[in-house]
């Protein structure tokens, strides 16, 4: 049947026009029946908190919930693991009935002593909330008895969008901040919010800084420890990449410990230099800023012969993108363009009002915005811009490669880095791979069996198929 | 072979009395760990299992313009997607009823009608396949009331099934032949010859190739999209049509095109499933444990069922074919019989490196009950069979061999049960799904991908591991797997066997 965009979701899609002011409709509940690509508040607070690697991740619900996010992401740890297992209270018909704090309590104390870890994050699903299960006075007495931070996770999942997960997210971190000793910590000094170390970005950051001579207090959360979380209220500064998840979090850390904040991205050169630079500058030391300047040089010489050569082959491609949130898409537009290819569609499934304004402003006229896509619009919108690459996440995949168009993934289960000089590179690498590999030549969309035909024949070769 | 007889060779009776369970203890199951050799838990940790609307909305994927609806909160449906996208990598439209914190309040039904409004706006389904997840379970939402209002306020003839699913009580598997049961129990109606048009759902859908006379219905558990196809080859080589359910080898299997589809095409038509009561015979290769299956409906509506272990290995899939001859009054035919002499040929090839060898079978119980016998055929020792399946299938299904055939069974168990189990038993060799990638990495055991899910290689839906063909291919891999074991580990290398 032919495409028709919902009523409800008129507000969600638009395009950019020149002069023109887009009021993108944003922040609100998928509509039912629509097929949101969006998870749910537990999914939000789970992918946040999911790569504290020393910490006890239990999930109080029946299994699906626990199930669907085991080793969910790529995000890296440089030793202890236990953010890849995946732990649940597997509640059964007779908890649900009778209520689940007796198995939550043997639960945690149970896996507690198994795994010794240094902290317990419990996520309340669905189930816990409605069944009344006070997760928030059990994990007070565990916390006391077994004498490490059990920390409660209100995540359940009718309470809101994916947003109100990192809300949930960012008061258990919160609960963390501030237990810890900050004496040691010296007045370079940052925290970097919102990278999840995925394919070990965390420790490409992290080496930049260390070159430039500031101090990486903790990574909110990649590669994350309990022990540098509940010391990131001595930091000077908060550097937030992923804004959508953690600017909750640098806010009520700016509040509660007048740290200031800044919201940069480290994709693509442009604005990893400009991640750099505005680091260096706020904390103004020249000695800093110089090594900053040396890093950058060097490294923008190092990888800008490459980035050369492939645009060579990008020209005029065009993209899609469809990512988590908006500071991710903003520089995947100037990453693209900087590699020749120019963005057609862009969309999140949970940027805000201001975002999409600033979304619109970086991207070219006749731009498709999308606020919370589904499938059926991405699938008219690829086929409309006629696009050569679509980058999202596992879940647009299929939209993309089953009508013949190139797909890169940029969500959390890449294996590849895509952050940082070196990731900038690796990226182009990857929409080169996408974009021109033959195969898409042989699509039905650009190509057709009967046109073989004519093909051979126009070479003169007698063609014994006709 | 006469496969009317009322215990059939090679079959597995699904009956559930007290003796069965008596001879499931021989296999040490340890399901009640209190019972079993193995501490016991509170926590689940690392699912052998997922949840049972994902079961729902992969058998709702097989049938001809279905759309799955799950009633809930978003995330059920969008993690579903996910995950099936990540097995089949095929587009996976999963709608919900996107509940709030109001819908949780105040119930749902309002949510369900906009659901079923948009739904129908915007992909036209022929049927609507809804399961409920564990929030609309715990609150108690009527779904049959709320189908009823929906039909007489909208004045719609679409049909709407519903299969209940709470996962806190059932997993993946369940909710699977749950959705199943439910298709059957509400389309599969009784019709006489000359009856089929008046089907309400006639004139949608192509009329069956066959007459419903002519037909066997078949009912798979979850395979691949390949091994559906190779059923259905099978079948027709008799002579016979095929009504699989669900059949999802061309909805989840699609060829490339050059425009989108909001329904791929394929799947069982309504008119097939109709028919179901009218065919010769249903071919049952599910395993429900102590619940009702589809086929026990279609024997009130009239149908024989026969119930047989997926055809995996010489004696399984020589009972389909005894079965299939029966029903159809032919002969195997030639190129089926030559493919059963090249798998002989594989056995003679391969049996020494696979005898004796200890193997960990974990993934669904229908698989792993026909893997169990496919490795007592060839030498092998099914040292443990495991599934996170609650149904009690698996000990069921292997209750019907001799004492001390299979060492450890582990039901509704987890993947920190089976890692345990596999680091002191021994094993060789362990088949199954991605999940067990963890437990095989840390014991160092060799991992051959099979079942449901496979998300760390590509090609999960072309996998063949059914018939004599499929089992050839499969018994290659693991006498393969073994051997890249022995050659990587052989201080010289060698390039020859």
């Amino acid at each position: 049947m032919p495409f028709e965009l919902l009523t409800e979701r008129e507000g969600q899609v638009q395009r950019t026009r020149e002069g023109a002011r887009l009021n993108v409709v944003c922040d609100k509940a998928s509509v039912a029946g629509s097929v949101s690509q969006r998870a749910c508040t537990f999914c939000g607070s789970r992918v946040v908190l999911y790569p504290i690697a020393d910490a006890l991740h239990l999930v109080h619900g029946p299994i699906g919930c626990a199930a669907y996010t085991w080793d969910i992401r790529g995000a890296l740890s440089s030793g202890v693991e236990l953010h890849r297992i995946s732990c649940s209270t597997d509640l059964r018909e007779k908890d649900v009935i009778f209520g689940g704090e007796g198995k939550l309590e043997a639960s945690i104390r149970e896996l507690v002593g198994k795994y010794q870890p240094k902290a317990a994050f419990v996520y309340a699903t669905c189930i816990a909330g409605l069944i009344g299960d006070d997760v928030p006075a059990i994990c007070r007495s565990l916390e006391l008895e077994l004498g490490l931070p059990v920390i409660p996770v209100l995540a359940e999942g009718f309470r809101g969008t994916k947003r109100d997960g990192y809300n949930a997210a960012t008061r258990a971190l919160l609960s963390l901040i501030g237990r810890g000793d900050t004496t040691k910590i010296g007045p370079l000094s940052i925290n970097l919010l919102g990278d999840f170390n995925v394919a070990g970005e965390s420790w490409i950051i992290r080496k930049y800084f260390e070159e430039m001579g500031v101090e990486v207090v903790s990574v909110l959360t990649g590669d994350g420890r309990v022990e540098e979380i509940s010391r990131a209220h001595g930091a000077r500064l908060n550097v937030v990449q992923c804004a959508g998840s953690m600017t909750p979090l640098a806010e009520a850390m700016q509040e509660r410990y007048q740290i200031p904040y800044i919201r940069v991205s480290f994709f693509g050169i442009e604005d990893a230099s400009d991640a750099l630079y505005r680091v260096a500058k706020f904390l103004g030391d020249p000695e800093v800023l110089q090594a900053t300047q040396r890093l950058v040089s060097r490294e923008v010489k190092r990888v800008m012969p490459e980035l050369r050569t492939i645009k060579q082959s990008l020209v005029g491609k065009k993209a899609a993108l469809y990512v988590g949130g908006a500071f991710k898409a903003f520089s995947l537009v100037r990453a693209l363009r900087q590699l020749g290819v120019t963005v057609v569609l862009a969309g999140t499934q949970t940027g805000n009002t201001k975002e999409y304004e600033d979304l619109q402003e970086v991207c070219d006229e006749d731009t498709i915005i999308v606020d919370d896509t589904n499938p059926l619009e991405l699938a008219s919108f690829l086929l409309e811009k006629d696009v050569d690459v679509f980058i999202g996440g596992v879940k647009e995949r299929p939209v993309a490669y089953k009508l013949g168009i190139g797909f890169c993934d940029h969500n959390h289960e890449r294996k590849i880095a895509l952050a940082g000089f070196e990731g900038a590179v690796a990226f182009a690498r990857e929409i080169r791979a996408t974009a021109t590999s033959p195969v898409w030549q042989l699509m039905p969309r650009r190509h057709r069996r009967s046109d073989v035909r004519e093909d051979v024949t126009a070479t003169g070769e007698p063609n014994e198929l006709l | 072979m006469n496969c009317c007889d009322p215990e059939p060779e090679g079959m597995i009776l699904r009956e559930h009395g007290a003796s069965n369970h008596a001879a499931s203890a021989e296999h040490a199951t340890e399901r009640d760990a209190s019972q079993g050799t193995l501490p016991k838990h509170h926590a689940t940790v690392n699912p052998c299992t997922l949840c049972a609307p994902l079961g729902a909305v992969l058998a709702a994927a097989g049938v001809e313009g279905a759309m799955p609806l799950l009633h809930g909160a978003q995330g059920c449906a969008t993690y579903i997607r996910r995950y099936l996208i990540s097995h089949f990598r095929e587009p996976m439209d999963v709608a919900s009823s996107s509940f709030t914190e109001a819908s949780a309040v105040f119930g749902g039904e309002d949510n369900f009608s906009r659901a079923i409004d948009n739904i129908r706006r915007q992909y036209d389904p022929k049927i609507v396949a809804v399961g409920t997840t564990c929030l609309a379970e715990t609150m108690g939402e009527d779904l049959r009331m709320m189908i009823d209002r929906y039909s007489q306020s909208r004045s719609s003839s679409l049909p709407i099934v519903h299969a209940s699913t709470p996962s806190y009580r059932d997993g993946h598997v369940e909710g699977y032949h749950a959705m199943v049961l439910a298709l059957v129990q509400s389309l599969a109606r009784p019709l006489t010859k000359g009856a089929q048009s008046a089907s309400p759902h006639q004139g949608t859908t192509a009329k069956p190739a066959l007459p419903a006379e002519a037909r066997v219905n078949v009912l798979p558990p979850i395979v691949s999209p390949e091994d559906l196809r190779h059923l259905r080859q099978i079948v027709e080589a008799f002579g016979l049509g095929g009504t699989i359910l669900p059949d999802y080898s061309d909805t989840l299997d699609a060829p490339i095109r050059s425009s989108h589809r909001s329904m791929p095409e394929g799947g069982t038509s309504l008119v097939d499933i109709g028919s179901m009561p009218l065919a010769l015979g249903t071919i049952d290769f599910t395993m429900t444990g102590l619940v009702r299956g589809a086929s026990d409906v279609l024997v009130e509506r009239g149908v024989s069922k026969f119930l047989l272990g997926l055809p995996i290995g010489i004696v399984a899939t020589d009972a389909l074919v005894d079965c299939l001859e029966q029903l159809s009054a032919q002969d195997c035919p030639g190129w089926l019989e030559a493919e059963r002499g090249r798998l002989l040929d594989a056995y003679a090839d391969g049996h020494k490196y696979v005898y004796g060898k200890r193997v960990a079978l974990y993934g669904d119980p229908e698989l792993v009950v026909a893997m169990t016998k496919f490795l007592l055929e060839i030498g092998a020792v099914p040292a443990i069979c495991a599934t996170g399946a609650r149904n009690r299938a698996l000990s069921s299904g292997l209750a019907a061999l001799p004492p001390g055939s299979v060492e450890r069974v582990l039901e509704d168990t987890d993947f920190s049960s089976i890692e345990a189990a596999c680091r002191d038993s021994q094993i060789d060799l362990m088949i199954g799904n991605s999940k067990g990638y963890r437990a095989a990495r840390t014991n160092g055991i060799p991992l051959l991908r099979l079942g449901f899910p496979i998300h760390d290689r590509i090609g999960a839906g072309r996998i063949l591991s059914l018939g004599y063909r499929g089992t050839v291919g499969l018994f290659d891999s693991i006498v393969n797997t073994l051997l890249e074991r022995v050659q990587d580990s052989s201080s010289v290398g060698f390039s020859y066997l």
